[in-house]
């Protein structure tokens, strides 16, 4: 290291700790690396380090006069755009203390055009950016001038980058750039994960011969966590995911602690929260709210406040999951399942950003099953056991918008692009036929009826390489590129009236709300948002105008999207605990009583075995079952069940799933159904029903048209919406629905239809999960015929009259609406 | 009863709201198939009376108005080769939404087999449309033509005849007490069978939205749902319809399955 970076950390009282050392000589050799450390252990500073050094060696050797080397020199890149922002504000302080002759800019999607603009001729030397700006960057016909003198990339926070579609985009950005740049070093800046090898592969151009792995540099964790589960005084609740009951305790924590991240799964879950501790705050605790719907300025302020030490507590969800330190927090709680052993565990990193003192961290159950998962949780952090997901395969929506973007960089060869895409790890596996099914797409459609190809967007010049049929198309590359797909979003307006008097006009913005929760809405109803009860007065447009209002009962908006299911891993902890009554000493006495009377009434099935119990109740019959593979799988799960029994004469009317089981109630009695074999439980739950019954089911789901949407738009077939178009011509905007119910009736082995059940797959239909799952339990099935309810079957059995219903059919919404409304305007004539 | 607004009703039906519950909030959201009759039961009508200008219409599950007493069908915003014209300019939707709304068409005249069919305008979504047709497409129009008048109006998509298609082309036709256009006039028409809007509604149970075509008319005036296969829609609650309807007050007939589900709109008071 020079001497006036020792002298710096000198200053400091610091000495640069063995990883900043480790890294620095790694990447001297011209290695890339992957670096593994909990928070705190300056791993920002860490992967910045040997770019500061290179450019100080670089820069200093230049004399006076002398031309001083330029271009860029180190490409970062973050998940998120403001923490992009923040590092280059944090990377400012050692710069110009130790007077580097270093240049540092930020480019993200806010950047102004003509900073922009200035950039691509004159690039800072490092650069602050994202996945989808360098998609844009090397989509340019300047990207080799561009990134000419480019010595290393940093990737921010890569085990959260890799679990998304962006992370296939940055990955074939990165494939990109390794020819460009052969003595390309990347470091990777990582949480602790399941498979560091997967990372390690991530940040090296892969071969089919051999994997090719970086170097990895792991920072063991300080202090083990002090971690506990809430013992509440209160009734542990049956269901439900308020954790109203623990309310008294956590302001009590946050009272006894200097700053406490309470961090809750989903954002109406911050709302509720957040009106429920304001409701007890006689101390006038200075408590805050943070979540991604928010306007981006309430946000920052909320931050900064939180820098500043001025907050007691930050009410949170995800949203506080990555990114710097803004304070100094002592206490993290989570409330209600903590999902993953690896995102808890990432989330108690946010307490105490000192390596050697224990972070501390409280989990507060919801309801009893999720006792049983905090339990697992917490087994699993004290061990140090990570659940982090497998890496991603590459998707081909994303993989249409590289061709794309590469054909409008410069007409490239078809060979090398295909040896290029699969140089990039989640496309390692990728068929040279799905390659070129993928480019004939981008071309002209992909479709078998071959009319389309004097339309095509890229053609074959007579040298046989592809290019751009027009410059427009260039055009709508860059207006479309990038994977975030937002939800119709409305924005949330508080209404003024000019001079107190007149219609009320939008004042300032709140946020943005999924336009989906607010069509369920009509003018007059109040919500709870951004903290307060607002009433909705009407929609202008984009905007929701709306008044501040005092209510009983607002509704809570939902949201798309932040729900994830528990992991593998956990789950099987859970089903462990459950079958070893050894393990329940750790458990609470009233969770312990549960299981006790569970199986004296009914049955705890083993590890490995599935549970289904049907019981009758008023004048219906019941059949749950838990599988414990999460919501998602059992909506799944749920659809193809009510199928199979609708057809076996069950008469099925509707069904219930949660994380944890799945309900189903019907008018025959589904468990003397089972005992005679009319189905048999075994055929009832065999695997086929992931074949025809899928099939036709997938036909008409809006699950699979949402997520056929989003590849849509990803791969470039349909334009994103961008602000200022919602307007105008509504009726000529082309529905995805549509394009789907064609597609499928005409073409259903299309890529495009491929690429949806591949995410569907893996997303919102968890089909993988569910197959998983039904293999698993070949034959270990155990089902118990009882006269009634089941202690297990309470809490789903609760959720039943809360939760929503699926198993209606759209037609019966039709039904009832349409006599609804004929109702009413009957009686009022 | 003759009620054109009577709605059907069967008795299974109102036994099952009442053990589906209350509405609840939702945040995801499922369907299964509306579960079969049971088979004492009848099967609901294919079609549902729509009055206009005192004259009795029945509204197709397809989207076309069956006239029965002048064995005439009236459809409306084909935009065939919508998918091409797309295309053209840099979009490549499936080419197939032709292909899909001629046997749309196809089926509900060989059900029907109307002596005349009369198309609302915009048949094609662009001026080209007819000559860029593929030939299997133009043969299977030219088959559901032969032996039957046909009617083209023209439409803001189509303002002009389209080459090489059969069928006669005209502005507006009047016949009787009906009129049919393409746009609806502003203001208060009597009589007046349009399309251009492409009507499309909501309705709410249970936190669940569904989004389907509808007829939209007071009696007067029927503005018609667009027939074709990648036609998107204007939501009846939009302040055009308000225009059309000066009163408020119309219903929309919403098209499900097997039958119309009927929605009013209260008058603006």
């Amino acid at each position: 290291m020079p001497e006036n970076f020792s002298a710096w950390f000198g200053v400091r009282g610091w000495s640069p700790r063995p990883h900043q050392t480790a890294l620095l000589e790694k990447t001297a050799a011209g290695e890339s690396v992957l670096l593994v450390a909990p928070t705190g252990a300056g791993k920002t500073l860490a992967g910045f380090l040997p770019s500061l050094v290179s450019l100080y060696r670089e820069r200093s050797r230049t004399r006076p006069g002398e031309r001083r080397g330029s271009g860029l020199h180190t490409l970062y890149i973050s998940p998120l755009k403001a923490l992009a922002v923040d590092i280059a504000r944090n990377l400012e302080t050692p710069v110009r203390e130790m007077d580097l002759p270093v240049q540092i800019e930020t480019r993200t999607g806010d950047t102004p055009a003509h900073k922009r603009q200035r950039q691509r001729y004159n690039p800072p030397d490092i650069l602050m950016t994202t996945p989808e700006q360098v998609a844009l960057l090397l989509a340019s016909g300047d990207a080799p001038w561009f990134f000419q003198n480019l010595q290393t990339v940093i990737l921010d926070e890569l085990h959260a980058l890799v679990t998304s579609k962006r992370g296939d985009l940055l990955s074939l950005g990165l494939a990109r750039l390794f020819p460009l740049r052969p003595d390309l070093t990347t470091i990777g800046l990582s949480a602790t994960v399941a498979n560091p090898d997967d990372l390690r592969r991530y940040l090296r151009p892969q071969n089919r011969a051999d994997k090719s792995l970086a170097e990895i540099v792991t920072v063991k964790g300080g202090a083990q966590a002090d971690l506990r589960i809430l013992e509440s005084e209160e009734r542990l609740p049956w269901s439900g995911h308020t954790a109203r009951y623990a309310l008294r305790e956590i302001y009590e924590a946050i009272k006894a602690h200097r700053m406490t991240l309470v961090f809750v799964n989903v954002r109406s879950q911050a709302e509720l929260l957040f009106q429920e501790l304001w409701r007890i705050n006689e101390d006038h605790l200075p408590i805050a709210l943070h979540h991604g719907s928010l306007d981006v300025s309430q946000r920052r302020k909320v931050e900064a406040a939180m820098a500043a030490g001025t907050l007691k507590a930050i009410v949170c969800t995800s949203t506080l999951d990555l990114g710097i330190d803004w304070g100094d927090v002592d206490l993290v709680i989570n409330v209600g399942a903590p999902k993953g052993a690896s995102r808890l565990a990432q989330r108690i990193g946010r307490a105490n950003h000192r390596l050697d003192e224990p972070s501390k961290a409280m989990l507060v159950p919801a309801n009893r099953f999720e006792v049983l998962e905090c339990q697992a949780a917490l087994a699993a952090a004290k061990k140090g056991e990570q659940d982090t997901p497998p890496l991603r395969t590459g998707a081909l929506d994303v993989l249409a918008q590289h061709i794309l973007g590469m054909a409008c960089s410069a007409p490239f060869d078809a060979d090398a692009l295909y040896r290029e895409v699969i140089a990039a790890t989640p496309y390692a596996g990728l068929t040279r036929e799905d390659f070129d099914r993928t480019l004939d797409f981008v071309a002209t459609g992909g479709y078998a009826l071959k009319s389309y190809e004097r339309y095509a967007r890229i053609k074959k010049t007579k040298e046989g390489k592809w290019r751009i049929a027009h410059p427009k198309i260039a055009q709508q590359y860059r207006l479309n590129v990038g994977t975030i797909i937002e939800s119709p979003l409305l924005k949330i307006r508080l209404g003024r009236r000019a001079g107190g008097k007149g219609p009320l006009r939008g004042g300032p913005v709140l946020g943005q709300i999924e336009e989906y929760f607010l069509e369920t809405l009509v003018p007059g109803d109040t919500f709870l948002f951004s903290g307060r009860i607002l009433k909705l007065e009407g929609i202008e447009g984009p905007d929701a105008i709306c008044s501040k209002a005092i209510a009983d009962e607002p509704k809570i908006p939902y949201y798309a999207g932040g729900k994830f299911p528990l992991s593998t891993y956990l789950a099987d902890r859970v089903r462990g605990m459950l079958a070893d009554p050894g393990a329940w000493d750790a458990l609470p006495h009233q969770v312990r009583d549960w299981l006790k009377i569970q199986s004296l009434r009914s049955v705890l099935p083993r590890r490995d075995e599935l549970l289904v119990e049907t019981f009758p109740r008023a004048s219906k019959f019941y059949l749950v079952c838990y599988p414990f593979e999460g919501r998602l799988a059992h909506q799944s799960l749920g659809m193809l069940l009510t199928r199979r029994l609708e057809r076996a004469r069950a008469r099925p009317l509707g069904f219930v799933a949660s994380e944890y089981a799945l309900c189903i109630w019907g008018l025959r009695d589904m468990g003397l159904m089972m005992e005679r074999g009319t189905p048999s439980t075994a055929d009832l739950f065999a695997e086929d029903m992931l074949g025809d019954d899928l099939e036709e089911w997938m036909a008409d789901s809006f699950l699979m048209k949402r997520t056929f949407r989003y590849c849509a738009l990803i791969s470039g077939l349909i334009e994103k919406r961008h602000p200022g178009q919602e307007k105008t011509g509504r009726q000529m905007t082309v529905s995805s629905d549509l394009i789907y119910d064609v597609l499928r009736a005409h073409e259903p082995d299309h890529i495009l239809l491929r690429a949806t059940w591949d995410d569907a797959a893996t997303g919102l239909l968890d089909i993988k999960r569910l197959s998983e799952m039904l293999s698993r339990v070949l034959g270990r099935i155990v089902h118990k015929r009882l006269e009634r309810i089941s202690p297990l079957a309470v809490p789903i059995m609760l959720e039943v009259g809360r939760e929503p219903v699926h198993g209606e059919a759209q037609e019966q919404i039709l039904e009832e609406a349409s006599e609804a409304l004929i109702d009413e305007a009957m009686t009022l004539v | 009863m003759s009620d054109p607004f009577e709605t059907f009703r069967p008795s299974w039906v109102r036994q099952r709201a009442l053990i589906w519950g209350p509405a609840v909030l939702n945040s995801a959201h499922e369907q299964l198939p509306l579960p079969a009759l049971p088979e004492d039961e009848p099967a609901g009508p294919q079609t549902t009376a729509i009055s206009v200008a005192g004259i009795g219409f029945e509204a197709t599950r397809e989207g076309g108005l069956w006239w029965a007493g002048e064995e005439t069908l009236i459809v409306a915003d084909l935009h065939l080769e919508k998918g091409s014209s797309y295309a053209e300019r840099g979009t490549l939707l499936p080419p197939y939404d032709t292909g899909a709304t001629l046997e749309r068409l196809e089926a509900v005249i060989a059900r029907l087999e109307p002596k005349t069919v009369i198309a609302l305008g915009d048949n094609f979504h662009d001026r080209g449309g007819g000559g860029r047709m593929p030939d299997v497409y133009r043969k299977k129009l030219t088959a559901i033509q032969i032996g039957r008048n046909w009617v083209w109006i023209t439409g803001n998509h189509d303002p002009e005849p389209q080459a090489d298609v059969g069928g006669d082309w005209c502005e507006t036709l009047s016949f009787g007490p009906l009129h049919f256009r393409h746009e609806p006039k502003a203001g208060r028409a009597q009589g007046e069978l349009a399309g251009h809007l492409h009507p499309v509604t909501r309705v709410q149970a249970r936190g669940r939205g569904v989004r389907r075509r509808c007829f939209i008319g007071d009696g007067r005036r029927l503005v018609l749902p667009a027939f074709g296969a990648l036609t998107g829609g204007i939501d009846a609650r939009d302040s055009v319809f308000q225009q059309l309807f000066p009163s408020g007050a119309f219903r929309a007939w919403m098209i499900g399955e097997n039958r119309l589900y009927t929605v009013s709109f209260k008058a603006n008071r």
